[in-house]
């Protein structure tokens, strides 16, 4: 029973990192390049959502639709700002521009908001009492398994189905060809940033729902972890970032309980460098062969 | 009427004069074929044609609009649709997929209609509509390709070295679509190296050596000339 719940909280942390792994996937599936500032959008996610509950009084339904619509915008506006210009640029100069947006970020979060860290209340509260109450679910868990099924099937059915979502594919796979169809490349870079920020705003809601220490660093480490969630499952594929994403909570979460508390997140890597080892391509990955 | 007019485009990689005054036009209704060793520049003569690559000199008027500075996506709402070489399907989606890809700019309700057409000639593609283009054999592959193509209704269709690694069986069937369509009303820029193949069915035709035009003709013309004898059809 213990166990169990164990293995739920790994299952929520991994919804998390799921739910932001799917921004590095999906950016990196269309536009090849690896977006650094994705968890400080997180964080600033999380200081939207504060700010309008706390500061506003908001409802917090309108909380998270308002945190999600700001970071959309901000996500739209890196790409144009930051990532457009160097559409041509070599791969080293993105990334680098990328941990400069990161560090923008960060920083101009401590201006605006300060380091002392803000208390975050989770967005719902109580527990569910199972088995004459020996397994207790926080309702926070819950929702954040819950929101990670619902967006996992409308993103599939959005990807696989949708006319901008078939765009993207095409795009992921040969940006030339997809140009030749009439597709406006993009446009279609944007609408990815646009949807990878504001499921940020929803993971950073739920995140600070679990750690609510909400500092401007907060987005680093969950970010850095679904990054690694998302090689894990093989970057690119978006089942893959949720197979990477959940799989990395469990496993955080019972090193945490069985093994160290401290050495919970040198397991994690650890886990990440031996399956790289043997399968570079994450486990769902695909082997794509540079064609000459 | 010159549906299409390219006049002295001087194209560069970086440093390097791919594309050194190149002109010719193509009639409406015509199968005009650029010929010419592998290097000569008929690909990116076709790509600045398509919008994805920009000349630093010279224009391209197609339907009689200059093209300059119109973006790559655009150009295939003004009625041209090019066949890219080496295919480039979208390899990991499936076969209607790609039809859809290629109508992108169209309605939705007129899509089936060029959808049927496209599989009535190409009944392949019909068994397979469900199958990933990658799992495709080449010459499907290049049929996939050409229906693509067709699905946005081009007035123009551009088609770069379709016969690539293909099997002569394969190569006489693109041929003989290629010439269907034409008979269909559709006109046709085809770049070859497959000089044989593409001179025997081309109105006319242009020689690109080192990234100029080095020779203009009928097909016939050219077919009888001893300088392209020797050069591109082995004697």
């Amino acid at each position: 029973m213990v166990f169990l719940s164990y293995l739920i909280s790994g299952l929520s942390l991994g919804s998390v990192y799921a739910i932001i792994a799917l921004g590095y996937t999906m950016v990196y599936g269309i536009a090849k390049m690896l977006n650094f500032a994705h968890g400080d959008v997180i964080m600033v996610g999380g200081y939207i959502c504060f700010i309008a509950t706390t500061n506003l009084g908001l409802p917090v339904w309108l909380a998270v639709i308002l945190s999600m619509a700001a970071c959309t915008v901000l996500g739209v506006v890196i790409e144009g700002l930051a990532y457009k210009p160097l559409r041509q640029a070599p791969a080293l100069a993105v990334l680098i521009t990328a941990i400069g947006v990161s560090y923008f970020l960060q920083n101009a979060a401590l201006l605006i908001w300060g380091a002392n860290p803000k208390m975050f209340s989770p967005v719902v509260t109580g527990t569910l009492q199972l088995f004459d109450g020996q397994l207790t679910i926080s309702y926070v868990s819950l929702l954040t398994i819950a929101a990670c099924i619902v967006i996992m099937i409308a993103l599939t059915l959005y990807i696989n189905k949708s006319k901008m979502g078939k765009a993207m594919r095409a795009v992921s796979e040969d940006k030339g060809a997809a140009q030749l169809m009439g597709i406006h490349v993009n446009r279609t870079i944007s609408t990815t940033f646009a949807i990878g920020s504001a499921l940020a705003a929803v993971a950073g809601v739920l995140y600070c729902s679990f750690s609510p220490m909400l500092m401007p660093t907060t987005g680093s480490m969950p970010g850095i972890k679904a990054f690694t969630a998302a090689v894990f499952g093989g970057i690119g594929s978006i089942p893959g970032a949720f197979l990477g994403g959940i799989l990395l909570g469990i496993i955080e979460s019972l090193a945490k309980a069985y093994i160290s508390t401290n050495m919970a997140n040198s397991i994690v890597f650890a886990v990440l460098i031996v399956v790289l080892v043997v399968k570079p391509t994450g486990l769902l990955g695909k082997y794509v062969p540079e064609k000459v | 009427m010159a549906i299409l007019q390219v006049n002295d485009i001087h194209v560069y990689y970086g440093s390097i004069h791919a594309v050194k005054g190149v002109s010719f036009e193509v009639n409406q209704g015509e199968i005009v074929t650029l010929i010419g060793a592998n290097g000569a520049g008929k690909s990116t003569v076709l790509n600045t044609v398509s919008g994805l690559l920009h000349p630093a000199s010279g224009s391209v008027v197609f339907d009689g609009k200059d093209l300059k500075g119109v973006a790559a996506h655009k150009v295939v709402e003004h009625g041209m649709a090019q066949v890219p070489e080496g295919r480039r399907v979208f390899l990991q989606m499936t076969v209607e997929e790609n039809l859809e890809m290629g109508a992108y700019t169209r309605p939705r309700d007129e899509i089936m209609g060029s959808m049927d057409d496209v599989y009535r000639r190409f009944p392949r593609l019909k068994e397979r509509r469900r199958q990933i283009a990658g799992t495709l054999s080449g010459g499907e592959q290049q049929m996939l390709a050409i229906g693509r193509a067709l699905m946005s209704k081009p007035t123009l269709l551009m088609l770069d070295e379709p016969s690539m690694g293909l099997a002569p069986i394969l190569v006489e069937q693109i041929f003989d679509i290629i010439r269907e369509l034409h008979a269909g009303g559709t006109t046709i820029l085809l770049v070859e190296q497959n000089a044989q193949a593409a001179l025997s069915i081309a109105d006319r035709a242009y020689v690109l050596e080192t990234g100029k035009i080095t020779l203009s003709g009928t097909g016939a013309e050219l077919m009888a000339s001893d300088k392209v004898r020797q050069a591109y059809l082995g004697g």
